[in-house]
């Protein structure tokens, strides 16, 4: 199909072909440069998670890992971020049916998912506050709230892009312009995901015992 | 809260005036003004003309700051620039020359070239295109702000902490430099980012990776080291922010921070950075010498994998800018012989060209000057290179005027003569009319030898001991003649500089008699099978690429054209639009705002640019279409 009929299919309520988002060259394009965004941002994490791995041990006279983190609340954040991730592949499943109540339905319980992700991971932040654990107390305080803010921000920054998403689909429904973005929004959330999971591994487990 | 209300005031106004609420004609006027085209564009032929009009502008600001510094050593205890002021100049002099003017004349060549070069009608992210040019704008501008309002940085281009930490430098300098760059680098990011997309999906049919020419090969690596290289930096200039800003500790050793951090990510993205500016000149020259030898390039194969694999080398020797940090004789040894692995496929590319020169009928036209000049000037500059790289010898050299001469010998022998031979090259393409080569020889050969007065003596300078970076020395040191043979070749370098603006100042009142047409140089590759300047689209029929230097091919078996690979219909053009720029603009205001402490302006920055990313994600942009009759017209047009 030529650039000017898919853009003449996409003003029209044809059926959408199998892949919708691989269906034009604009939406080809999104997927190869979410990858290579992918790609820039896992060298932006290394760079944080190297340095907190470098700062972790001078807790100066605030606590150490092992007395701060607590494995359970971390470990149900865990569970509650790689749910979202199925929930975005649900999503995307919907999408690929042309279903866009379902699509609504998972992308929605997505949303939600991250955004009881971040309140977990805002009342953690307070907690270690009031146990001395500060962002300007010493250089392992600055590097874990680098590193753990930088996670978080992007996981608000996720919400927000599928949230605003949900609305064009509601207004516009399934078409060949918003499926591109839906399934690059949920490539950039697995992403987010995986970087939690080194998180996890890390800054908490490798905390506990390394 | 003062700063904030005023602001609000003066955006509600502005917004007054957009709208209509003031005078409704405003808006249409502005509208039809040509500087709102150039100011929405997201055409990459324009795009490219505005980086090389910015990276031109800022060229200014880096070559008078190298003067003064030369004015400054001209005499033995000279009173002229002592001090702060300075290592202010300095510190501005490669900030500006390296982010300013190397990366975005590069960018310039790269968009004009590169989907001409690859047979695509735009790049694969025309709306990114136009931010990553703002963005490197308004990061540029920020920083050199700093002269009026502050200070500038005066830590150097290397911006070493604990010296640029609060405690050692206070005043706004040092953030101008981490947000001006910050700015900037968000911007490089996203024209990497757009080039790897354009080269890897928008290829015309037939064009396949083994034949696209030398340039866009280059610069599709340096984009992939853009891309994995920038985001250190990024991680970096955070943490000096933080630092600075917010009173983080990861540089405060009193509290277990570690200043050693800063260095290892500045040169994890400073080494990529280094081969980012000098691989695309490469592309250059290979394009260049192969064009003016009429021959094909030798080794056209060897050279893509040497390409590759200086790419990949270049990531594995960032610690060989530290062999003098301590971090001990096995680190220092294996990135020492990591360092001089490089050279091998340098020299492969060294080879080539000189293969390629072998036995052709070679036409010295300005650009092939540039060409032919810069290796020698460049094999001069990775001799040094080699010798640096050797961590006994660099115990000596290191922070001398040796590294001073080493390092320029291959920024403005390899990456500004690659720049002068691609703009000479291009130009015809670009305008649609060649720059007068009468001056562009005087231009070449004042510059030449200019460029090799000023720093093939520094060379002794350093090994005579001075330190680079100092702002004097004494008349017993031995060294007044250097330094005064020195500033003279500056000086010249400069009549050099104002010969190529003169020249490009006389070519446009002689445009008349300088008409290029499509092919001026009996050019081999893509991009001179199609007229110049290229209308919009470039290519009314997207061609099918039969072979390595696809247009001379063509030639050779009697064509006119290319092949078209599809059927004449009408094409689809994204639309311009203000948003890139607004986006800018709230990345300048956000970085004004920290810069100095004013928190609030900083967060109504950011909300500008929140705002602007919604405007554009949920306004449906269909584009337009240009006709099949309207393609026809410009096509006989032309």
């Amino acid at each position: 199909m030529s650039s000017a009929e898919l853009h003449h299919h996409a003003q029209t309520s044809a059926p959408l072909p199998p892949h919708p988002e691989k269906a034009t060259l604009e939406g080809r394009n999104k997927i190869l440069g979410i990858w290579l965004l992918i790609g820039a941002e896992t060298v932006l994490f290394a760079c944080l998670f190297g340095t907190y791995l470098a700062l972790r041990g001078s807790n100066m006279n605030g606590p150490t890992t092992e007395e701060l983190f607590q494995i359970p609340m971390v470990a149900a954040a865990t569970l509650i971020l790689l749910t979202s991730s199925l929930t975005s592949v649900l999503g995307v499943v919907g999408m690929h049916q042309n279903n866009v109540k379902k699509v609504q339905l998972w992308f929605g319980i997505t949303v939600l998912l991250g955004a009881a992700f971040l309140g977990l991971e805002i009342y953690e932040f307070i907690e270690y506050v009031h146990e001395g654990h500060t962002f300007t107390g010493s250089a392992f305080g600055s590097a874990f709230y680098t590193l753990i803010g930088t996670h978080g921000s992007h996981v608000l920054f996720g919400i927000t892009w599928i949230s605003s998403l949900m609305i064009q689909v509601a207004r516009r429904g399934l078409t060949l312009e918003t499926t591109p973005k839906l399934f690059v929004a949920s490539l950039y959330w697995h992403f987010v995901d995986v970087v939690w999971v080194f998180i996890f591994t890390v800054v908490y487990l490798m905390g506990k015992v390394g | 809260m003062a700063t904030l209300v005023v602001l609000l005031v003066f955006a509600l106004f502005i917004g007054a005036i957009l709208t209509g609420g003031y005078n409704k004609q405003m808006i249409e006027r502005f509208r039809s003004h040509w500087l709102w085209e150039w100011l929405t564009t997201v055409d990459h032929k324009k795009i490219g003309v505005l980086y090389a009009l910015g990276g031109g502008f800022f060229f200014i600001f880096g070559g008078i700051e190298a003067l003064l510094m030369r004015i400054q050593l001209f005499f033995p205890d000279n009173h002229f620039i002592v001090g702060r002021d300075f290592n202010e100049l300095l510190s501005m002099h490669g900030t500006t020359m390296i982010f300013f003017v190397a990366m975005p004349l590069l960018f310039a060549l790269m968009n004009v070239a590169i989907p001409l070069q690859i047979g695509a009608r735009d790049v694969a992210f025309p709306f990114l295109n136009a931010l990553g040019f703002w963005l490197f704008f308004a990061g540029a501008l920020l920083m050199n702000l700093s002269w009026l309002f502050g200070g500038a940085p005066d830590s150097g281009w290397t911006n070493y902490v604990p010296i640029a930490l609060n405690e050692y430098s206070p005043g706004t300098g040092i953030d101008y430099y981490v947000l001006g760059l910050q700015i900037a680098g968000f911007g490089t990011t996203m024209g990497g980012l757009n080039f790897l997309a354009t080269i890897i999906n928008m290829r015309a049919p037939g064009m396949s990776f083994l034949r696209m020419p030398l340039f866009t090969w280059t610069s599709f690596v340096a984009s992939a080291l853009v891309l994995f290289g920038f985001p250190p930096l990024t991680a970096g200039l955070f943490l000096v922010m933080f630092d600075r800003l917010f009173g983080a500790q990861f540089f405060e050793v009193a509290l277990g921070g570690n200043p050693v951090i800063w260095q290892h990510l500045f040169w994890i993205f400073g080494h990529p950075e280094v081969y980012i500016v000098i691989l695309p000149a490469f592309g250059v020259m290979s394009d260049v010498i192969s064009n003016f030898a009429r021959k094909r390039l030798f080794g056209y194969t060897s050279m893509v994998f040497a390409t590759l694999l200086i790419g990949f080398l270049g990531f594995m020797v960032w610690a060989h800018h530290m062999f003098t940090v301590g971090m001990g004789p096995m680190v220092n040894s294996i990135f020492a012989i990591a360092t001089m692995a490089i050279a091998v496929p340098t020299g492969i590319k060294v080879f080539n060209w000189l293969f390629t020169l072998w036995g052709g009928k070679i036409t010295f036209t300005t650009a092939m000057l540039y060409a032919v000049g810069f290796i020698p000037t460049f094999v001069m500059g990775g001799v040094t290179g080699i010798m640096l790289s050797v961590p006994p010898a660099d115990f000596q050299y290191h922070d001398t005027y040796f590294v001073v001469a080493h390092f320029h010998y291959v920024l403005i022998g390899g990456t500004v003569f690659g720049i002068l031979s691609g703009l000479y090259y291009w130009w015809p393409k670009m305008f649609g009319y060649t720059l007068n080569e009468t001056l562009g020889k005087w231009n070449f050969w004042i510059f030449f030898i200019g460029f090799h007065l000023t720093f093939l003596i520094q060379h002794v300078i350093g090994l005579y001991g001075m330190p680079r970076r100092y702002f004097t020395y004494q008349a017993e040191d031995g060294i007044t003649l250097f330094n005064q043979i020195s500033t003279v070749g500056a000086v010249m370098m400069a009549v050099g500089a104002i010969l190529l603006v003169l020249n490009i100042f006389v070519s446009y009142r002689q445009r008349e008699s300088l008409v290029a047409g499509g092919d001026p140089w009996d050019g081999r590759t893509l991009e001179w099978a199609i007229p110049s300047p290229p209308p919009v689209y470039n290519f009314a029929q997207l061609p099918q690429v039969r072979a390595l230097d696809c247009w001379w091919h063509e030639k050779m078996e009697g064509n006119k054209e290319m092949e078209p690979a599809e059927p004449l219909e009408s094409i689809h053009m994204p639309n311009d639009t203000p948003l890139p720029l607004i986006m800018s603009i709230g990345f300048f205001i956000a970085g004004l705002g920290l810069v100095f402490r004013a928190f609030e302006v900083g967060i109504v920055g950011l909300l500008v640019v929140i705002v602007a990313m919604f405007m554009r994600s949920f306004k449906p942009d269909h584009g337009y279409h240009i006709e099949v009759e309207e393609i026809k017209a410009t096509e006989k047009g032309a």
